[in-house]
């Protein structure tokens, strides 16, 4: 009989960046007896006592490790929002890699709980959408490309081993962009760019959130009991042009076409990321989600609000502070010497 | 943040008070010239700006650029040009959430724009007008929108902010109603499908009908292109007597004498629960608001006399 609570805790993609400092938050939890972390390539840092098994998810061989060590909890951080390679190998890791992962959940008796990380990306951008997205909220028009697609469709998947397992508890977690010191995604690469391009006629509403405060909603969902969909988001929107003005970047805005063409230019030259479809539509019309129903599960507010994340980002980058800024202070002094 | 060091810097020979930071824009130092006073605001309010230094609520609100930019423009044509006159102020409530059901008209949506000046104004309230989504999709228009306070025509923005208590205004004619030939002026159109009174009956918020008069002269449509409008992507293409023949000139609208007339709000409070969930009582609302702005609007148009002076 499976104790409350969780014992042996299987992370995926613990060797990317999220994965690594999930496995650190639950590998120092006393009442946790094993943390295992699956990814295809060895972690860069050290995981601690976490045990890496280096194993392809896309591959049934997951289904033997989560039955040999009796995995109880499964949490899932294998989503690849970044497009790094082809799109085909993306979605190959984010659809294939999930269906194996939960088929081998669905098959093991000793399972009992199932975090997912998903993203806000499954609201779509779009002029029709609703202002602010709770989660219950459809929207208008289901994003068609890129990770935001995958996300729908690991969501479905999850929802039908929550149809067909009833028994488990399943947390999905819909993530908005994450920011921070040590995050390294498109975003913080866009908002690094020398000149950042923005799109000419739009100014987005963005929400952000703390990779503290998202590593601390994973861990509550993993020790404690919070079965749902949740959306996770610092407090507070922060609109693109006033997010670049913070970080004292200048930027350019252009018309959509020249933006994603210079994505493509970067891509090709530069060893850039590129402006995906669906970052191109977020960097148009932003996206807003709701937290009320997070806060009032976990009884818990992110430490970080989205402008609080963004600024540790900015200070951490060394960014922030402009030449014009300076001049205005000058102004102001003289002034008030008068 | 850096606001209130702001102030500290041009306060801070004064000793240290505690103003609040609206106040504090306005009388900082009233040992100043009021030049002077005014570059040091003008200042602050462009490092700000500069800086990124204020707040946006999850609409994409900005009151201080809509405050110290687009409502002053607005209300230069609200005062010189369209010389607005307001009636049954009372009946807007001062705080609490409520709803304003307008007639909607002018080719392009003016009317929404004085409303807000209004009752920005006279009411001392933000108004967050709900609009259509074609106003999102364009470039410019959509963002500034928003920062006016403004958003999408749909249940959820209306309710969200219906519960925050904001005072909402719609006009549920849509373009029906704002696309209308001059020769139809001053007949409501159908009322959408009632999807206000759902959402005011749900919020249990009053509906406040309100007729606006004067903005079906602005830009009176004589005709329109449908095939360009169809190519445009817009619901039509006016032809007005001054536009497209003389260019962007075409573009300013009509002096027309406006009015608008609040009445007395209908409160939802007397329904029950499951009236929201009933289409007969949303289409009976419906109707009944409807008729109240149409009465209103004979009233006024007859109280205003001439359409220009």
């Amino acid at each position: 009989m499976p104790s409350a609570a969780a014992r042996v805790v299987l992370v995926t993609g613990v060797s990317r960046f999220l994965g690594a400092r999930v496995a650190n938050t639950l590998q120092a939890d006393p009442g946790i007896e094993r943390v295992i972390g699956v990814d295809t390539v060895p972690p860069a840092t050290s995981l601690g006592r976490t045990e890496f098994v280096r194993v392809d998810i896309r591959t049934p061989s997951i289904a033997k490790v989560i039955s040999a060590a009796e995995v109880d909890t499964v949490v899932h951080l294998n989503l690849v929002t970044s497009p790094v390679g082809p799109r085909s190998k993306m979605k190959e890791v984010n659809v294939i890699g999930t269906m194996q992962l939960l088929a081998a959940c669905q098959r093991s008796p000793d399972m009992r709980k199932l975090v997912v990380r998903s993203s806000a990306a499954v609201y779509g951008s779009s002029p029709m959408n609703p202002a602010v997205f709770g989660e219950h909220d459809e929207p208008v028009e289901a994003p068609t490309s890129g990770y935001a697609k995958d996300a729908v469709e690991v969501e479905g998947y999850v929802r039908g081993l929550r149809r067909r397992r009833s028994d488990l508890t399943v947390s999905v977690l819909r993530f908005a962009n994450f920011l921070g010191p040590g995050v390294d995604s498109p975003l913080t690469r866009y908002f690094r760019m020398p000149v950042v391009p923005t799109v000419l006629g739009f100014d987005p509403r963005l929400q952000f959130v703390h990779e503290d405060d998202g590593i601390e909603v994973l861990r509550r969902m993993t020790v404690e009991d919070h079965p749902g969909t949740f959306n996770v988001a610092g407090d507070g929107v922060l609109l693109l042009s006033q997010a670049l003005r913070r970080a004292g970047r200048s930027y350019v805005p252009m018309p959509a076409p020249s933006v994603s063409a210079l994505g493509d230019l970067g891509k090709r030259f530069g060893g850039l990321s590129g402006f995906s479809p669906e970052l191109l539509r977020w960097l148009m019309y932003g996206r807003v989600i709701d937290t009320a129903r997070l806060e009032s599960e976990l009884s818990w507010r992110p430490k970080y609000g989205s402008e609080a994340a963004f600024a540790d980002f900015v200070s951490a980058q060394g960014l922030g502070r402009t030449a014009p800024l300076e001049l205005f202070d000058r102004l102001a002094a003289a002034l008030a010497r008068d | 943040m850096n606001a209130h060091h702001e102030d500290e810097r041009f306060g801070g020979d004064e000793g240290a008070q505690v103003i609040p930071l609206n106040a504090a824009r306005y009388d900082e130092e009233p040992r100043r010239n009021p030049v002077e006073r005014k570059i040091a605001s003008g200042l602050a309010f462009l490092r700000r700006r500069l800086a990124g230094d204020y707040d946006v609520d999850e609409f994409g609100f900005d009151p201080e650029f809509n405050g110290s930019v687009l409502l002053p423009v607005a209300r230069a044509l609200y005062e010189r040009w369209f010389r607005v006159e307001l009636f049954g102020l009372d009946n807007v409530p001062e705080k609490g959430g409520a709803l304003i059901v307008a007639n909607h008209s002018g080719t392009l949506p003016i009317d929404g724009i004085m409303l807000s000046v209004a009752v920005h104004d006279h009411v001392h309230r933000d108004l967050r007008l709900l609009g259509a989504d074609l106003v999102y999709q364009v470039p410019v228009l959509g963002h500034l929108s928003r920062k006016a306070g403004h958003t999408l025509a749909c249940h959820s923005d209306a309710a969200r902010l219906l519960d925050k208590g904001e005072l909402v205004g719609v006009f549920p004619e849509g373009f029906k109603g704002v696309g209308k030939p001059f020769a139809d002026r001053y007949k409501l159109q159908r009322f959408g499908r009632g999807g206000f009174v759902e959402t005011a009956l749900r919020a249990n918020v009053p509906i406040i009908p309100c007729a606006i008069v004067g903005a079906e002269e602005i830009y009176p449509k004589i005709a329109d292109l449908k095939p360009l409008a169809r190519l445009l992507g817009v619901p039509y293409f006016p032809i007005t007597p001054t536009f497209p023949f003389f260019g962007p000139l075409g573009l300013v609208p009509l002096p027309s004498k406006w009015m608008i007339q609040f009445g007395e709000p209908i409160p939802m409070d007397e329904y029950d629960a499951n009236a929201a969930d009933d289409p007969m009582t949303l289409f009976n609302l419906t109707d009944h608001v409807r008729e109240n702005v149409q009465q209103m609007l004979y009233d006024t148009l007859l109280r205003r006399g001439s359409a220009f002076f």
